[in-house]
């Protein structure tokens, strides 16, 4: 099924990806690919992970038709993956499970996250608490004022939040600020990247975990509507819920695979999130991939009304799917997804994650264009609840 | 021989080590990186290590993190710290200079264009955090056809094999980083490093500097005694911090001297 066997052993797409870091994690690294390469096929492994993710996340997701809004848009059929159902609301715990299961087998009794929207770093705090482990949690200061609920969630969940002051205080700093803290406590330390991003293993590792959401599409699809999907629609921060639903897809060449980048206030203005639509390639965070950077090589601040995808990079797959054309990247604005947000509330009763809202907002787009025959399925990654002061916010309501 | 090798075979006949101090280019100002680098000299620094500012420092504590905010602040980019390594050179042709950063800015320039315009600058060696051998493969060729010598870390977790991997593509010297942790760090144990020393002494020929965490000449001697060299960063950058722009030169040319004084004493 699969058109390819990437990661290399050395953990490239392509020329994307590798092992960027200081030298002091080199070893950890190694640890964690040694781990990973043996759980990966272990028996054991996999049912406790499958078990856990049925009876604790409460897979697998539903496919959900949405028919009012897709009458009333009028064209192609649109499908939703309910990730938002999951346990803790976001794909994110699909990952967090993975990994703190290595963490555990491991013998790591200690695990750090790093957060932009939250959502990874609830996951991370759930499984935490649910294992014993202590947890500590890395998120700009900007993303902690504000996704306050999620900030407040993690806190009753165990975990100790540490606002990170420094740089642009989004998620690539807390990405940095985690990056010190397991520097500096390697051996104890199990560090849970929430994306596809990162040295290898981890765009790897957290693909795998994902693509849970791409198998079950993969069986739901037929059953549901005699067919695939003529194309699937994401949205790309990091690009981990967009990493799962693909990957299973990647040898269907009849399905498009389109994944959506945050445009913020416009590509033109510069204030955006879209490294594969405006970047270019660099090292950053441990591996090459597509960057937001200027002519020196500094990374540029990013905009986007959603934490979730304000980041300068993408995963090094997709930076890869998007140079062998496998994938299409496209990016929509704030307002965008901002209209898409209200409308999937009203015409489906569904508050999405302004994440999500982004892939649901191009799917609007290209609806009307094609058929009523055709079929778009759209990875509703996230509930939107954590986005409802952000919301009210821009409607210049104070909750 | 190469600027480097000449300097550590000089202090070997004079039974001394190295003293390297570091500090980020373009901190406080553009116009300082210069007569900071003239005053290490004139106090007693063997080699300057000179940081290029990087947005994201994944391997800094706060201190290089905020010097390297300032210097950005102040727009430095690669191109213009090899104009100031340039400007230096016209007065000083023998104290090796080893620009220490991340990848990216590097990338951005292009291998080939930056090690061909660091060997016109008069640039020694280059230490990249985030390359490790096994990335930098054709990085590395650049660097070698343009007379560059890649500094390498070593940490407290590198293992044997990859000692021996970082021991056959390093130039110049080693640099070991002496603790878990990041640049400024506070909890650096002697023994701990003496033993590790002596241990990779056994696949490594280069000359080998010990640095994060070393903060004053008490610390500094005490790592000369098993080491080649010593690196001080943190410290340095905190006194440029503290330091009007009237007196940084002078207050750094006073820090220096005296952590010289404690090593040779």
């Amino acid at each position: 099924m699969q058109v390819y066997d990437l990661p290399d052993p050395r953990g490239y797409f392509g020329p994307y990806g590798g092992v960027f870091v200081a030298e002091t994690l080199m070893q950890a690294l190694e640890e964690l690919k040694l781990a990973y390469e043996h759980y990966r096929f272990d028996p054991e492994f996999q049912a406790e992970f499958t078990y856990d993710l049925k009876h604790y996340v409460g897979r697998a997701s539903p496919v959900y038709y949405a028919k009012r809004w897709s009458e009333q848009l009028g064209g192609a059929r649109i499908y939703l993956k309910r990730e938002d159902l999951n346990h803790t609301g976001a794909h994110k715990i699909n990952n967090t499970i993975g990994q703190a299961l290595l963490a555990k087998r491991m013998g790591k009794k200690r695990v750090i996250a790093e957060t932009g929207a939250g959502q990874h770093g609830v996951a991370s705090a759930t499984v935490a608490a649910r294992m014993g482990m202590e947890c500590v949690v890395y998120m700009g200061s900007e993303d902690v004022k504000r996704q306050s609920p999620n900030v407040f969630r993690m806190k009753m969940l165990g975990a100790t939040v540490v606002p990170v002051e420094s740089g642009s205080k989004t998620l690539k700093d807390a990405l940095n600020e985690a990056m010190r803290d397991w520097v500096t406590n390697v051996d104890s330390t199990f560090y849970i990247i929430g994306t596809v991003a990162g040295p290898h293993p981890y765009p790897m590792m957290v693909r795998d975990f994902q693509s849970v959401i791409g198998h079950e599409a993969l069986a739901q699809m037929p059953a549901l509507t005699g067919r695939q999907p003529d194309a699937i629609i994401a949205c790309v921060g990091g690009g981990s819920n967009a990493m799962g639903i693909f990957y299973p897809y990647l040898g269907l060449q009849d399905v498009r695979l389109i994944g959506v980048e945050a445009a913020g206030l416009g590509l033109a203005s510069g204030k955006h999130a879209a490294p594969l639509n405006a970047g270019t390639p660099g090292v950053l965070h441990g591996n090459r991939t597509y960057l937001m950077q200027d002519e020196n090589g500094q990374i540029i601040e990013t905009h986007s009304i959603s934490a979730g995808l304000d980041y300068p990079g993408v995963g090094p797959e997709h930076a890869w799917l998007k140079d062998s054309g496998r994938a299409e990247y496209v990016a929509v604005t704030d307002q965008e997804a901002l209209e898409a947000f209200h409308d999937l509330c009203r015409f489906e009763g569904i508050i999405p994650a302004l994440e999500s809202s982004h892939a649901l907002a191009h799917a609007a787009k290209i609806a009307p264009t094609m058929h009523r025959d055709q079929i778009l399925l759209v990875n509703l990654s996230g509930r939107g609840d954590k986005d409802i002061n952000t919301v009210a916010a821009l409607s210049g309501i104070t909750l | 021989m190469s600027r480097i090798a000449t300097c550590f075979a000089h202090l070997k006949q004079q039974n001394k080590k190295a003293l390297i101090p570091f500090f980020t280019a373009g901190d406080p100002t553009p116009s300082k990186t210069v007569p900071l680098m003239h005053a290490m000299v004139t106090a007693g620094a063997d080699i300057i290590e000179l940081g290029v500012p990087f947005s994201d420092p994944m391997a800094d504590g706060p201190t290089i993190q905020r010097s390297s905010e300032r210097a950005l602040e102040n727009h430095v980019g690669l191109k213009d710290i090899l104009g100031m390594v340039q400007q230096f050179r016209q007065d000083n042709k023998t104290t090796p200079v080893v620009l220490m950063g991340y990848a990216n800015p590097i990338e951005a320039m292009g291998y080939e264009k930056f090690a061909q315009q660091a060997q016109a600058a008069g640039v020694d060696g280059v230490l990249t955090v985030d390359y490790p051998p096994e990335e930098c493969t054709d990085f590395l060729e650049c660097l070698a056809q343009h007379n560059l010598d890649p500094i390498f870390l070593l940490a407290p977790t590198t293992v044997d094999a990859r000692i021996a991997a970082v021991a056959r593509a390093a130039r110049g010297f080693v640099y070991y980083v002496s603790l878990k942790g990041v640049t400024g760090s506070a909890n650096l144990d002697l023994r701990a490093v003496q033993t590790r020393l002596s241990e990779l002494r056994r696949h490594i020929q280069l000359p080998i500097g010990v640095g994060f965490g070393i903060r004053d000449g008490a610390m500094a001697k005490a790592m000369a005694e098993f080491s080649d060299a010593v690196v001080i960063g943190s410290r340095i950058v905190q006194e440029i911090e503290n330091a009007s722009p009237e007196t940084v030169v002078a207050r750094v040319e006073t820090l220096v001297k005296s952590i010289r004084t404690a090593m040779d004493s």
